[in-house]
């Protein structure tokens, strides 16, 4: 397993345990959880948290012939949710994402590479390829954005992050990640808005790529 | 697949019930106790493992007596409405006795594994979509599991308990609607006072137990 050094804050940790966080930042935690033991450990402890509360709950008295139905139920077959494994670099919850499959790359110029699996309402998270040495473009946000490194790594002004880190990029953090020298770098990047690029030609693409 | 060493024959083995000397019912397991060794886990814990490695229906409808109201005023309390709240309740009942191989009391206590059980399905029948969560570790090893490290993780979710007991009553009805979903992520941020750092060691050392179990076979 790697040497995981930036992990996930608590503040999004309690807000996935408790389901409080949006689609596209909640696959970013699930994705570095399958990586790193000590997250694990942080989520379990605020389901022991959630345990107590559940426990400590008034009775809400249930239908008479609600436990004999479950009891009945005990033996039924029933259907199966497919359970996705790791594959390659990508953890279980980024192959559920992609149902299974490979990455469809798009290219969006300077040789970096996108595959969105989700984008709507509530944000949009996508796998990003980034060959060594090449720069993000400089970019600012407007929300909150993750991005999880899945392969190789990149350093911007915050520090280095490896396989397994999860840099957190506020609205305030003008940033320019790039790829260490080594294997192309792979990250799974998450946002609850657009990105805004700096420079005019890519913020008029923006829309057609949707990055 | 990890499994406790419980006596096969009985299908409707009971635990034996102790006191300890605070007073706190103890349940004593009969397998282990003919094993000459004297564990006593809490009363969820054996019930639980009762139905995960015995497939104890007995077991189970006791848990069910005791969860299934409270799962109950989860649903409500999440914002299910009508029909939708008792068939969460279901949903999670069955779920613990469909995926009862994957509880394991080295990291997780009974409640806190439900907790989480009902937390996804609440999200998935009210969001309408699936929560992405972690992949499951796999119990590739025949080994005994750690009774002293199942011990000390109750023992840790009952200082927690009691901690949040504790709280001042603004403090806890916080932690409450955070817990039953009903704060969002913004709010979540301002949320303190919550001693989770005992019990996360504690659970992080069963998870680097297992760990290293895994690098072994590997």
């Amino acid at each position: 397993m790697a040497d995981i050094n930036h992990h996930i804050p608590e503040s999004l940790l309690q807000a996935y345990a408790t389901g409080s966080l949006v689609h596209p930042f909640a696959l970013v935690v699930a994705a570095h959880i399958s990586l790193c033991t000590e997250c694990r450990a942080g989520l379990e402890a605020h389901n022991a948290a959630g345990g107590a509360i559940l426990e400590s709950l008034p009775d809400e008295p249930v239908s008479d012939d609600l436990k004999v139905r479950i009891l009945d139920q005990l033996d039924a077959p029933f259907k199966q949710k497919p359970v996705y494994e790791r594959s390659g670099v990508y953890p279980g919850p980024v192959m559920e994402a992609l149902k299974g499959a490979a990455p469809r790359w798009r290219r969006v110029g300077m040789g970096v590479r996108q595959s969105i699996l989700s984008a709507g309402q509530d944000g949009s998270v996508r796998l990003l390829f980034i060959p060594p040495g090449q720069a993000v473009p400089d970019h600012s946000h407007n929300g909150l954005e993750l991005t999880l490194v899945l392969q190789g790594s990149f350093s911007d002004e915050t520090g280095r992050y490896g396989v397994g880190d999860l840099e957190v990029a506020n609205q305030d953090l003008e940033h320019t990640p790039i790829a260490d020298a080594g294997a192309p770098c792979i990250c799974l990047a998450a946002t609850d808005a657009p990105l805004r690029f700096k420079g005019l030609v890519p913020r008029i693409l923006q829309p057609v790529f949707r990055i | 697949m990890l499994t406790l060493t419980h006596d096969p024959s009985p299908p409707a083995y009971r635990p034996q019930i102790l006191e300890d000397k605070a007073g706190i019912r103890l349940y004593k397991d009969k397998a282990n106790v003919s094993n000459q060794s004297t564990v006593q886990f809490s009363e969820q814990t054996t019930l639980m493992l009762a139905v995960r490695d015995n497939r104890d229906r007995a077991a189970f409808a006791a848990l069910f007596d005791f969860f299934a109201p409270r799962l109950k005023g989860f649903a409500i309390r999440s914002g299910a409405k009508g029909g939708q709240v008792e068939d969460i309740v279901q949903d999670v009942m069955l779920t613990v006795w469909r995926k009862a191989d994957q509880f394991d009391p080295q990291r997780a206590q009974v409640s806190a594994w439900i907790y989480q059980i009902a937390r996804n399905r609440q999200i998935d029948v009210m969001r309408k979509e699936n929560k992405p969560v972690p992949e499951e570790l796999h119990y590739e090893v025949e080994d005994e599991p750690d009774a002293g490290q199942i011990l000390a993780v109750e023992q840790e979710a009952e200082h927690l308990k009691k901690a949040i007991s504790r709280l001042k009553p603004e403090q806890r009805a916080m932690i409450e609607q955070a817990y039953l979903g009903e704060l969002s992520h913004q709010d979540i941020r301002e949320l303190t006072g919550l001693p989770l750092g005992t019990i996360k060691s504690r659970i992080r050392l069963g998870l680097e137990k297992l760990r290293h179990e895994l690098r072994g076979i590997r």
